[in-house]
């Protein structure tokens, strides 16, 4: 088609009064008229509605336009739902182009009606400029893999690898640790319903150990991950556990007659001790134990070999080596959950100098009933019952120089810990806290329960934990120096104990496992979603999905909840056996690519080969994800980024200073 | 040049789908006002940024060219923003030697919860090259085309 049989049609919105408001659109649609290739140019109140979607449709028949650009909102609003219109009146989709006058251009300069006026008529010219060099574009479709890998065995991860095995799909259930469970297999008792941790969490455990269609591979870790969505294969290295699990019945002789005990910084959170073999916890899934061999007497001196001795089904295999599995799938759900904020960060706070003082997670082990006393919640010296405690809420969390996110769980669980600790010791307990968000579900009532229960709370930021005593009371004690903002004073409290309610972090390697999955994280450094609202457990990447505490501090429900929506998601694309991706790619015009290689570099997703045979680089479009860097970058221009063409970028900035260039000025009279 | 004789510049953005537009997108949900001198073009990522596309900006009549996308390590693609930095210093280097005040082709980042920052960062480029008055390439420079030059090089 030559540039003079090109017919487009420019469509202006009002949007109600949020353009029409502040943009002068009737005189933009007129304005519009006069720009090249233009045939038909109209103003119409909803473009998103059936009738202006209708109107397109008729309009592409009628006049025989070639491509169409609609003014309105921002094109993640409704770039879909237009190019969905013209795809009905048979014009290929991406013929179509959008102009945003309302996010960029009426909601911002709602007091300057000829600025925002004349910036609307530039962004249209831009979008005619640019569209009459479109060219019709297939989405790519692909087969989708119907197995799926989940990363990390919390309590998302589980809930996410359950709802997929039920449909009846394969999953792949990677976990780092020996056994699933996550954080939530250290609780007690899980606010605000307090009902007994395990008791939940065992039985979802034992059926995702037990599913036909899930694979657990424990003490294990991805190492690579290759391909894309439907396609992906990812090497998983599966530490040596030194245990046959054919043969181990779980029995536990080898770590009764274990002679190492080692402090368990893991699950007991440094508050118990575990053997070098070990199982961390009884209900553990699977039920095998693995030799810790930093610390196991043999692998350190050559001697011991106690468990083997003592193993009734001679499961233990000093010789294991780490083995690699590959698994091909088709989606990936990463539940790798959180890491504890490290309260030593503090050092004010006297966390890891002050014996007295405890971490929220060592709280958790001490009041559990399986835990190293028994639940019995005692000072550090193992028996004194404290008498008061103090609760700190917002610890490395709200707080710019540590974490200016909010933790979303520490306000609930300084209420359960509240409630606890009087439950079981008597003793007079104090919240120190910022502000009081309790927002779920029963969290409101459950704050209100603890009030009338007689905790005493105080609203004010703590500045120091110190047991430098200045009065007799103070001796001996923990003093917690906080201004109470509520009467306007400083106050002193001396306490027996104080627990930190710490907040939640991203792992250490999250950095490192998005990169691995093509994943970004955001300011906090938690897992990035596709669309903060609209689109939380997808990510950039197509076919891998985020679930529970790795996206953002929450709560269980929530966790659960995400673990659901991932699963949704991934049955979604299985169940379409395929998947049509956006067709924005790169291409090399192999007859004049030198063979330089420079582009292959560039690519984040190695999507670019060297053929060596015919001395030219080859984009996988498969791989691509269409950044355009290499388009960039490439010395000879032969590469081609669909939909964001050299030519179409140099049309959209010679178009957006249409007025500057002389070609039209932005104001009609002198037309 | 609006009709009280008042400079008002013309600028020319280019923002990453990811960030940089979607905190385009949060200013104007939010009503953050700027001043209406920025005409932005999207593009996939800073890493599409051909150099070229700046000089064709100026060079066609924009007084300035902001350059915006996902802060250093969130770029969706990963790294592209590094390349831009890269590519952008390189230009910059450039354009100096042609005179042009390095005010005039910036590079900022946002993310996409930043609708502020993206909003002061405009409020803020537009006083600077306010500031710096007309660029006026189109006639400062009749005879040297710097796109001119690019294509005869390629
Ligand atoms: C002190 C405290 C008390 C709490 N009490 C409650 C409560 O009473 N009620 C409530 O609703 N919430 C509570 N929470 C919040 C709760 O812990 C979280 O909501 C929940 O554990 C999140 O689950 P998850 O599966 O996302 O993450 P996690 O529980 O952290 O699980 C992630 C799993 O992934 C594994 N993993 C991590 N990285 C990798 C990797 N690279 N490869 C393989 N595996 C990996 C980990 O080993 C872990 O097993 C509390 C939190 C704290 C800190
Ligand atoms: S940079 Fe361009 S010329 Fe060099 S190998 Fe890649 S495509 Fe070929
Ligand atoms: S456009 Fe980006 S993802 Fe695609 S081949 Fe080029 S550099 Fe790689
Ligand atoms: S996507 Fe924003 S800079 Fe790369």
């Amino acid at each position: 088609m030559s540039e003079q049989e090109k017919r487009v049609g420019v469509y202006v919105c009002h949007c109600g009064h949020n353009i029409a408001g502040t943009v002068d659109v009737e005189h933009v649609a007129e304005w519009s008229q006069h720009l090249p290739n233009v045939v038909i140019s109209r103003d119409n109140k909803f473009m998103c509605a059936s009738t202006g979607q209708e109107q397109i449709e008729e309009d592409i028949k009628e006049f025989g336009l070639t491509h169409v650009v609609v003014a309105s909102c921002s094109p993640h609003m409704h770039e879909k739902t237009f190019r969905n219109a013209c795809a009905r009146a048979g014009m290929n989709p991406y013929l179509f182009e959008m102009a945003n006058i309302r996010e960029h251009a009426s909601w911002v300069h709602p007091n300057d009606r000829d600025g925002a006026t004349n910036k609307a008529k530039a962004l249209v010219s831009a979008a005619v400029h640019r569209v009459i060099h479109h060219e019709p574009l297939e989405p790519m479709q692909v087969k989708i893999r119907p197995e799926t890998l989940v990363v990390g065995g919390g309590i998302a991860g589980i809930q996410a690898a359950l709802e997929i095995a039920d449909a009846g799909y394969h999953v792949y259930l990677v976990e780092r640790e020996p056994s699933i469970g996550g954080h939530m297999a250290m609780f007690d008792k899980t606010f605000p319903t307090l009902d007994c941790s395990a008791c939940i969490l065992t039985p979802k455990m034992f059926d995702a150990g037990a599913h036909p269609n899930i694979t657990l591979l424990t003490y294990s870790e991805v190492e690579k991950v290759d391909g894309y969505v439907g396609n992906f294969t990812v090497r998983v290295r599966k530490r040596a556990r030194m245990v046959d699990e054919d043969l181990c019945t779980g029995c536990g002789s080898c770590w009764d007659k274990c002679p190492i005990k080692v402090v368990d910084d893991v699950f007991e959170a440094g508050m118990g001790y575990r053997k070098a073999i070990y199982r961390p916890f009884p209900q553990a899934v699977p039920k095998y134990p693995v030799i810790d061999v930093e610390n196991c007497t043999y692998f350190k001196t050559g001697k011991c070999r106690m468990c083997e001795k003592v193993c009734p089904t001679e499961a233990i295999r000093f010789d294991m080596e780490d083995q690699y599995v590959d698994l091909e799938v088709g989606n990936v759900i990463l539940a790798t959950g959180y890491k504890l904020f490290d309260c030593r960060r503090i050092p004010n706070y006297g966390y890891g100098r002050l014996e007295n003082v405890f971490s929220s997670l060592e709280f958790e082990r001490l009041t559990n009933a399986a835990g190293p006393t028994e639940g019995k919640v005692v000072l550090r010296d193992g028996e004194t019952v404290p008498e008061s405690v103090a609760i700190i809420h917002c610890v490395g969390s709200r707080d710019k120089n540590y974490n200016e996110h909010c933790s979303a769980i520490c306000c609930m669980s300084s209420l359960k810990f509240a409630h606890l600790v009087m439950e079981k010791t008597g003793a007079q307990v104090y919240n120190f806290y910022i502000d009081m968000r309790p927002i779920s579900k029963g969290y409101e009532e459950f704050y209100h329960r603890i009030l009338s229960e007689g905790t005493t709370f105080i609203r004010g930021k703590v500045s120091e934990i110190t047991d430098a005593a200045h009065a007799p009371d103070e001796e001996g004690k923990l003093i917690v120096v906080a201004e109470d903002t509520l009467i306007g004073k400083q106050r002193r409290v001396p306490v027996d104990m104080v627990i930190l309610a710490a907040g939640l972090e991203p792992r250490a390697d999250s950095q490192a496992v998005g990169y691995m999955f093509g994943v970004g994280c955001g300011d906090t450094g938690f897992f990035t979603e596709r669309h903060p609202k609209l689109d939380p457990v997808a990510t950039a990447t197509e076919g891998v999905f985020i679930a529970g505490a790795c996206q953002g501090a929450k709560d269980i429900p929530d966790s659960v909840a995400q673990g659901a929506a991932a699963a949704a998601r991934v049955l979604g694309t299985i169940s379409r056996r395929e998947v049509a991706l956006e067709p924005v790619r790169a291409s090399i015009d192999e007859s004049r690519c030198s063979g330089c290689r420079i582009c292959n570099n560039m690519c984040p997703y190695n999507a670019i080969d060297f053929i060596e045979a015919e001395g030219v680089s080859r984009v996988n479009p498969a791989l691509c994800k269409g950044c355009g860097t290499c388009v960039a970058a490439c010395p000879s221009q032969v590469i081609t980024g669909a939909h964001f063409t050299f030519d179409q970028l140099m049309a959209e900035i010679d178009g957006i200073l249409v007025d500057v260039t002389g070609e039209m000025p932005l104001v009609t009279e002198v037309i | 040049m609006s009709d009280n004789g008042t400079f008002e510049p013309v600028i020319v953005g280019f923002l990453c789908n990811w960030c940089s537009y979607r905190a385009a997108d949060l200013a104007g949900t939010s009503r953050m006002g700027y001043p209406a001198t920025l005409r932005d073009i999207r593009i996939m990522c800073t890493g599409r940024l051909d150099p070229t596309f700046v000089l064709r900006a100026l060079q066609k009549g924009a007084d300035a060219v902001l350059i915006m996308g996902c802060h250093p390590g969130q770029c969706h693609y990963q790294e592209g923003n590094y390349k831009a930095i890269r590519r952008f210093v390189l230009l910059r280097r450039t354009l100096r030697q042609m005179g042009i005040d390095d005010a005039r082709v910036q590079l900022h980042w946002a993310s996409a919860a930043e609708g502020v920052r993206f909003a002061q960062t405009v409020a803020r480029v537009t006083e600077e090259i306010k500031a710096l008055g007309p660029l006026d390439w189109p006639h400062n420079w009749p005879n040297e085309d710097p796109y001119a030059l690019q294509e005869a090089n390629s």
